[in-house]
């Protein structure tokens, strides 16, 4: 018998605090994957959010630094410049990178600092009960946009990987998506170019998965799916902005 | 001759898996794990052709495929 899939070794084999369905899993995962198959798991340098996702650093076995709520970018460019030779990389959410974290994020890509980021934007504040965020899509339902998000009053949802895209520089910016299996394998190449990037010393890599939340959004895991499908992916356009061969072009 | 694993324990039962398996073998159980929640299982495991969708897209990593 062979194994055709297990648990890669980085990811600590606990049960994870994720509501059921969340996707916070298989990013978790294929993180995971690709730091086994890069082999950087003794060099790597985690720094995790403020949100659900603050608890990374229980699942991937990696060193970690908690920073402040959307600091992240900040802290492991600290960590960076300090050690050079170390993989640096942070996980975080939209209401932590898109939100209060904009400045950080959008000048740790300016100054093209060599750090990765994974950016999980689900459209919305998981840990805090659902409240909206700057990804969330016209018309959703949130605590604080009980009858959907107007475009006339809140303006429409940021788009992160195509503005830092703006930036010149060496850097990689990508978006793929987690809701079915072909999205989360090309995720993945995405994962590990960006994370190359990093290990070939040459600037910045970030890459946005596009996520759910059930428990916030109101909807059982599967119908979270199909929300992804009509509404998540019409907006977000998935590929790669920059840096890849697919934005080579 | 295929075959795949849950560990049933760290099932919480969004049944994801069952809507990507291409042989529609999975299924939730009437069991009731620690945790309280249905977990997911096969019982035709004959059927199974490895192809691991379910492992993939397995939020929880509770499925192992072996083959």
């Amino acid at each position: 018998m062979t194994v055709v899939f297990d648990r890669p070794k980085s990811l600590r084999d606990v049960r994870t605090h994720y509501c059921p369905g969340c996707l916070h899993g298989v990013a978790h995962r294929l993180v995971a994957e690709v730091i086994d198959e890069l082999g950087i798991r003794e060099i790597g340098i985690g720094v995790s959010p403020v949100g659900c996702s603050v608890l990374a650093y229980n699942y991937i076995n990696t060193d970690w630094q908690q920073a402040a709520h959307g600091r992240a970018p900040a802290v492991a460019t600290g960590i960076k410049r300090v050690h050079p030779d170390k993989f640096v990389y942070t996980y975080q959410g939209d209401g932590d990178l898109a939100s209060i974290g904009t400045a950080e994020i959008v000048h740790a890509a300016m100054r093209n600092e060599k750090i990765s980021v994974i950016f999980i934007n689900n459209g919305i504040y998981g840990m805090t009960g659902g409240q909206m965020a700057p990804t969330t899509q016209i018309g959703q339902k949130t605590t604080t946009s009980p009858f959907g998000r107007s475009a006339e009053h809140i303006g429409y949802p940021i788009r992160m990987t195509e503005m830092l895209a703006q930036l010149e520089g060496d850097n990689y910016l990508a978006r793929g998506t987690l809701h079915n299996a072909a999205g989360i394998a090309r995720a993945k190449r995405y994962i590990k170019k960006a994370f190359q990037y990093q290990l070939d010393n040459r600037g910045f890599s970030m890459v946005e998965l596009i996520s759910n939340c059930p428990t916030n959004w109101g909807m059982h895991p599967k119908e979270s799916i199909e929300y992804i499908k009509e509404h998540q992916l019409k907006y977000y356009q998935l590929g790669e902005f920059k840096g890849g061969e697919e934005a080579s072009k | 001759m295929a075959k795949v694993l849950f560990n049933e324990e760290r099932c919480k039962g969004c049944e994801l898996c069952t809507m990507v398996c291409p042989q529609k073998i999975i299924f939730m159980a009437d069991r009731i794990n620690k945790q309280g929640y249905h977990p997911a299982t096969v019982e035709e495991m004959d059927k199974c052709t490895a192809c691991a969708t379910c492992a993939r897209v397995c939020p929880d990593v509770v499925i192992t495929v072996e083959k």
